[in-house]
């Protein structure tokens, strides 16, 4: 239950899903190849009618739409895209660049973020079969088969890693100082969501980056991050009012 | 247009500010927390059948798992 927190990220993570678009008429392959093509970057959709988000035009970025397979009208596809893009919006305009009009029949989540359907998803058999290994002989092994580290979900979050006296303060709240940090990830800008863990990779909270990775190194005082949820309980390392 | 780099895709390199080891007595690595905290700090990435709603395949795995608090973060419903 205290890995609640970590699902915030995910949601605003990237997805990508494999689906089946229907095509009102036939399309040859080429065609339908190279109109996919053209939707790769960035689409603009407007919320449908039951959404809960406002209704206005939004930006989208597709990474990848790759045609996989067609069977007469029948297209599957695998598509990459930012949180927050309808799928059945896009084959709908998919259909519409081809003329002929499409639609969303079937579409399944293949990832969240880092975590992906091969690597790290259970169905509900494997959890009471896993489950029961786990309660009935003690097999930890088991146990980890199901359950993941909620740090798995922080896997594509840009990381600061800090010092074990630095760690007590941050789950008070407190917002993260040069001295405090000892690694961090390249590529984090300003105002970017970072997780700040403990040296043995622990999650410690989610933050805000107040300066680049590029001035983290060059610091040695002044504030790194500002802690936006803590996710460690306080007290599992000690309050040490002054770095070693 | 062509495709751009979907997060997964992003490398990052890990840049070194100075070294410091961490005291074996606090905390753990996250593979190696005993059951307890494992569960406590763990998550599960369900592929749940179409059918029940997540309400209910929670309170399943609540059920079944024995835990004494758990929550949901979201589902695809197509």
């Amino acid at each position: 239950m205290e890995a609640r927190r970590v699902i915030q990220p995910l949601l605003l993570a990237g997805k990508e899903y494999v689906g089946v678009m229907r095509l009102h008429s036939e399309v040859p392959e080429k065609r339908l190849r190279g109109i996919f093509g053209e939707f790769e970057g960035r689409v603009y959709q407007k919320p449908p009618l039951r959404s809960s988000v406002k209704r206005v035009v939004r930006i989208r970025t597709i990474y990848h739409l790759d045609f996989l397979e067609m069977e007469g009208r029948n297209v599957l596809f695998r598509v990459a895209c930012q949180a927050g893009t309808y799928i059945r919006k896009l084959c709908h305009d998919i259909g519409e660049a081809l003329g002929c009009g499409a639609h969303m029949k079937e579409l399944r989540r293949v990832r969240a973020g880092p975590l992906t359907e091969d690597k790290d998803s259970v169905t509900l058999h494997e959890i009471v079969y896993f489950n029961s290994r786990w309660k009935e002989r003690g097999d930890e092994e088991a146990l980890r088969s199901f359950i993941i580290p909620m740090e798995r979900a922080l896997e594509l979050t840009p990381k600061i890693y800090i010092r074990d006296s630095a760690v007590d303060a941050i789950c008070h709240g407190a917002n993260l100082t040069a001295p405090g940090a000892v690694y961090f990830e390249s590529g984090i800008k300003r105002d970017d969501q970072v997780a700040i863990m403990t040296l043995k990779g622990e999650a410690v909270a989610l933050a805000k980056a107040l300066v680049s990775s590029e001035d983290m190194l060059k610091l040695d005082k002044g504030f790194l991050a500002k802690t936006i949820r803590v996710l460690m309980p306080r007290g599992v390392y000690p309050r040490m009012w002054r770095s070693q | 247009m062509p495709g751009s780099s979907a997060p997964w895709e992003v490398e990052r390199q890990l840049l070194v500010k100075t070294h410091e080891k961490t005291d074996p007595r606090y905390g753990y690595k996250p593979e190696e927390r005993p059951p307890k905290e494992y569960i406590r700090f763990g998550l599960i990435n369900l592929d749940k059948p179409a059918g029940p709603s997540s309400h209910e395949v929670t309170a399943w795995i609540k059920r079944i798992v024995g835990a004494e608090r758990i929550g949901h973060g979201g589902t695809l419903e197509t």
